[in-house]
């Protein structure tokens, strides 16, 4: 099912062309080689979360200190930002976010479904943009387009990754990794 | 817990101005409510960056900046009510490190906008505890002239992350309003200290 394109590796090219220092997270199956080569890089400071709207917040801090940054999160980690994401509409702060998505496609845990079918209707009522993507061979050029409208036009955007890309989380098996 | 905080000693306005007297090229966040205006009644500055909003974030905000900046001092001031709200943040601050930053809670155990409710440092929850607990290497509480005259250059530069509590009076005072305008709040601190917007 998963196509032979190694998109993390694509995202995280993208990232460092891109000039991005500060990597914030709260970690999900389908970020876990994303993360690994942020943490492994001199260059970037891999920052871990206690909540996703932390990384909201952080990434405000980052950018009125000359910085660019990216929040990586799953989709169920949308719904704890939406009230930090005033400080980035109100202040025009640029926001890029890459989302993995879950409760989509073959998801086992219905507990996932609620914010995955609503992730990208709660972003735009939110004031951002939203850039879904299912196919692994166009997701680093939709990062580096998102990324490009979000630092050059302060905005919030958010490039959804579909599970059906990731692949679903079985546990206990490794059908897919 | 035994007194009330209507009773106490430090008064809010006077500690951040003189926390602000001698502020060099210091960065500064205010957290949403009193800790703005606070900032604000010592002298605005493009390098205050005061909140209207974004409760619970004011410490995450600090923390961007800090490791943006790790040449200049970064003061974050805020009050109880929104540091408890993203308690976390001292948890991922501690991971960080950051040696420039510094925190310091205005804590007068009440939501001061809202009708001076109580918040939960009134029924003896610990900041600086926790603060503590998280591995900030300095973490006090100063509850009167002495104790924060003996702070005072700490807050200002001891190699950090640092956390202070200080015990102040619940009190209603004037406001004092920064811009409310975010966006140019934003441009005004890059443009001091970026140079560009």
């Amino acid at each position: 099912m998963t196509e032979p394109v190694n998109w993390p590796d694509d995202i995280f090219r993208v990232l460092k062309e891109g000039g991005i220092r500060q990597v914030a997270y709260v970690p999900d199956a389908g970020h876990t080689r994303l993360i690994n080569l942020c943490r492994d890089d001199n260059a970037i400071r891999a920052i871990g979360l206690t909540t996703e709207e932390e990384g909201v917040a952080l990434l405000a801090g980052a950018w009125l200190g000359g910085q660019r940054g990216a929040l990586l999160m799953q989709s169920s980690g949308v719904g704890n930002c939406i009230n930090m994401l005033s400080l980035i509409t109100q202040c025009r702060f640029p926001l890029l976010s890459i989302v993995t998505m879950r409760g989509q496609w073959g998801e086992f845990n219905p507990w996932q479904v609620p914010m995955g079918q609503n992730t990208g209707e709660t972003l735009r009522l939110a004031g951002t943009l939203v850039y879904p993507v299912d196919e692994a061979s166009r997701i680093g050029e939709t990062v580096e387009q998102a990324a490009r409208l979000a630092f050059e036009g302060g905005i919030s955007v958010a490039v959804l990754i579909a599970q059906r890309v990731i692949g679903s989380k079985t546990f206990g098996k490794t059908e897919h990794e | 817990m035994s007194e009330k905080s209507e009773n106490f000693a430090l008064r809010r306005r006077a500690i951040v101005k003189a926390i602000l007297a001698e502020r060099g090229d210091m960065l500064v966040i205010g957290g949403l409510g009193s800790a703005a205006w606070d900032i604000t009644d010592a002298g605005d500055s493009p390098l205050n960056f005061p909140l209207w909003g974004a409760m619970g974030g004011t410490v995450a905000i600090g923390l961007g900046l800090a490791i943006a900046q790790p040449q200049r001092r970064v003061l974050v001031l805020s009050g109880d009510g929104d540091l408890l709200m993203g308690v976390g943040s001292l948890a991922t601050v501690a991971v960080q490190a950051p040696n420039n930053l510094a925190i310091v809670a205005l804590d007068n155990e009440r939501y001061g906008e809202t009708g001076m409710q109580e918040t939960a440092t009134a029924s003896g929850v610990d900041l600086t505890g926790i603060a503590r607990a998280c591995g900030f290497p300095i973490a006090a509480t100063i509850r009167d002239e002495a104790e924060f005259a003996a702070a005072l250059p700490r807050i200002r530069g001891a190699a950090g992350p640092c956390f202070f509590t200080i015990k102040v009076r619940a009190e209603k005072l004037p406001l004092v309003l920064p811009p409310k305008d975010g966006s140019e709040l934003k441009l005004r601190f890059r443009r001091a200290l970026l140079g560009e917007s």
